[in-house]
């Protein structure tokens, strides 16, 4: 019998392959876990795109569907607006995993600090960087450029 | 992407489908174009910075695109996908709006092109957001949270452009002029926009919506000193005429599949 738990613990380890560091669950992106009560009946998870343009969706599918082919159930991965995703979703050890891994946190630009001194003499470089979800900053006091993740 | 079920066309009569069908398609080649236009930049934009700003803007728009043709393909149930309607058309059947037709242009086109899509854009879906077809409210939605990124950064462009030296302003009024005529073409009317009012799943036609728009951006083209967008010459046929700039565009963007229409990538 799998239980909702064992699915979600599944998916705690399947990282976000833009950002390595973080899992899909620490940044917020599922939704919903069904899992039934007959045998052989499917595995739903609903998951919320951080961007409608996110060229990773495929691949997170992929890697949901793979992790959890191991539990011996089908899997059904459905992408759902159904609540929008905001930053706001990040749990507190995804936030930290973020700034370990040289990203800040979403703040307001105020509040942006430097992920690796933690000062906030710092400057915005570019709104936009690699990826949809992240700005470019450089920090005036250790001279370290680093990206942000933008508040949405 | 969504699981297509039949559950997302349950209460919706002919007229409202019919109305529906011409939104999407008006709102998706929008976006699809533009988009596509805007990543012509990827990697020969103005500065470094800016290379990386316009390919992810254009992103999201291919983004926003994809995701109203997969809804179109739900809604139309003809086993034809997001793809086939995105690719499968002859350059007469797209229903993009005329500001977004005449090709990428220089800067200040790009620039001008965006400001006064993405403002009038901002007037549509806030006349969606909130409908009462699921969908398409939840979806504009998400949308509407990465716009807001997109008016900062063209207003932003907009301004360094206008107050900047005369090489600078004088090729953003060359682009203003080009442009602006056209700009209100993204509230052509639609057919079946009354059965959409009517079904409150759009709250106010586009003409109001037209009206709201021009409220928003009047103060600050004033403050820029740039004129106002005229009203359209012809406002029924702001979707249908095609220029050869987006004939060359298209024949670049179905290149792969008319190639090869089982490409998967």
């Amino acid at each position: 019998m799998v239980t909702t738990g064992a699915v979600l613990a599944a998916l705690a380890e399947v990282a976000d392959p833009e950002i390595p560091a973080i899992s899909i669950v620490d940044l917020g992106l599922v939704h919903r876990v069904e899992v039934g009560d007959a045998p052989n009946e499917a595995i739903h998870v609903r998951l919320l795109p951080t961007y409608v343009g996110c060229p990773a969706l495929d691949a997170i599918r992929n890697s949901v569907v793979d992790r959890l082919g191991v539990l011996g159930l089908p899997v059904e991965v459905e992408f759902t607006y159904a609540v929008p995703w905001t930053t706001d979703r990040l749990t507190p050890s995804g936030l930290s995993a973020l700034r370990r891994s040289g990203i800040a946190p979403p703040s307001s630009l105020a509040d942006v600090r430097c992920p690796y001194c933690s000062s906030t003499r710092v400057t915005m470089d570019s709104a936009f960087g690699p990826t949809q979800c992240r700005s470019l900053f450089y920090c005036r006091d250790c001279r370290q450029p680093f990206e942000a993740f933008k508040p949405i | 992407m969504t699981t297509t079920s039949a559950s997302i066309l349950v209460g919706l009569d002919a007229a409202v489908r019919a109305g529906l069908d011409a939104l999407l398609l008006s709102m998706a080649d929008d976006e699809f174009v533009l988009g596509f236009s805007d990543s012509e930049w990827t990697g020969i934009a103005p500065l470094l910075e800016e290379d990386v700003a316009m390919t992810s803007l254009a992103l999201d728009e291919l983004g926003h695109a994809r995701a109203l043709y997969e809804l179109l393909a739900d809604l139309r149930a003809d086993g034809r996908d997001a793809d086939a309607i995105a690719y499968d058309r002859e350059p007469a059947e797209y229903r993009h709006c005329r500001l977004v037709d005449g090709g990428r242009g220089d800067w200040a086109d790009t620039i001008a092109r965006r400001y006064l899509y993405d403002t009038a854009d901002a007037a549509r879906l806030a006349a969606l957001d909130g409908g009462a077809w699921a969908p398409l409210a939840q979806l504009v939605a998400k949308i509407r949270r990465e716009e807001r990124y997109h008016l900062m950064h063209v207003g932003a462009w907009l301004e360094r452009l206008a107050g900047g030296g005369d090489e600078a302003r004088g090729r953003l009024i060359a682009a203003w002029e080009r442009l602006a005529p056209n700009a209100a073409t993204v509230f052509t009317p639609l057919p079946g926009e009354a059965a959409l009012v009517a079904a409150g799943i759009l709250a106010v036609p586009l003409a109001e919506a037209e009206v709201r728009w021009r409220s928003a951006i009047a103060p600050a083209l004033a403050r820029l000193e740039l004129p106002m967008p005229p009203v359209t010459a012809s406002p029924d046929c702001g979707r249908l005429e095609r220029s050869d700039a987006f004939r060359w565009l298209w024949g670049e963007f179905t290149a792969v599949r008319r190639l090869d229409p089982t490409a998967t990538w």
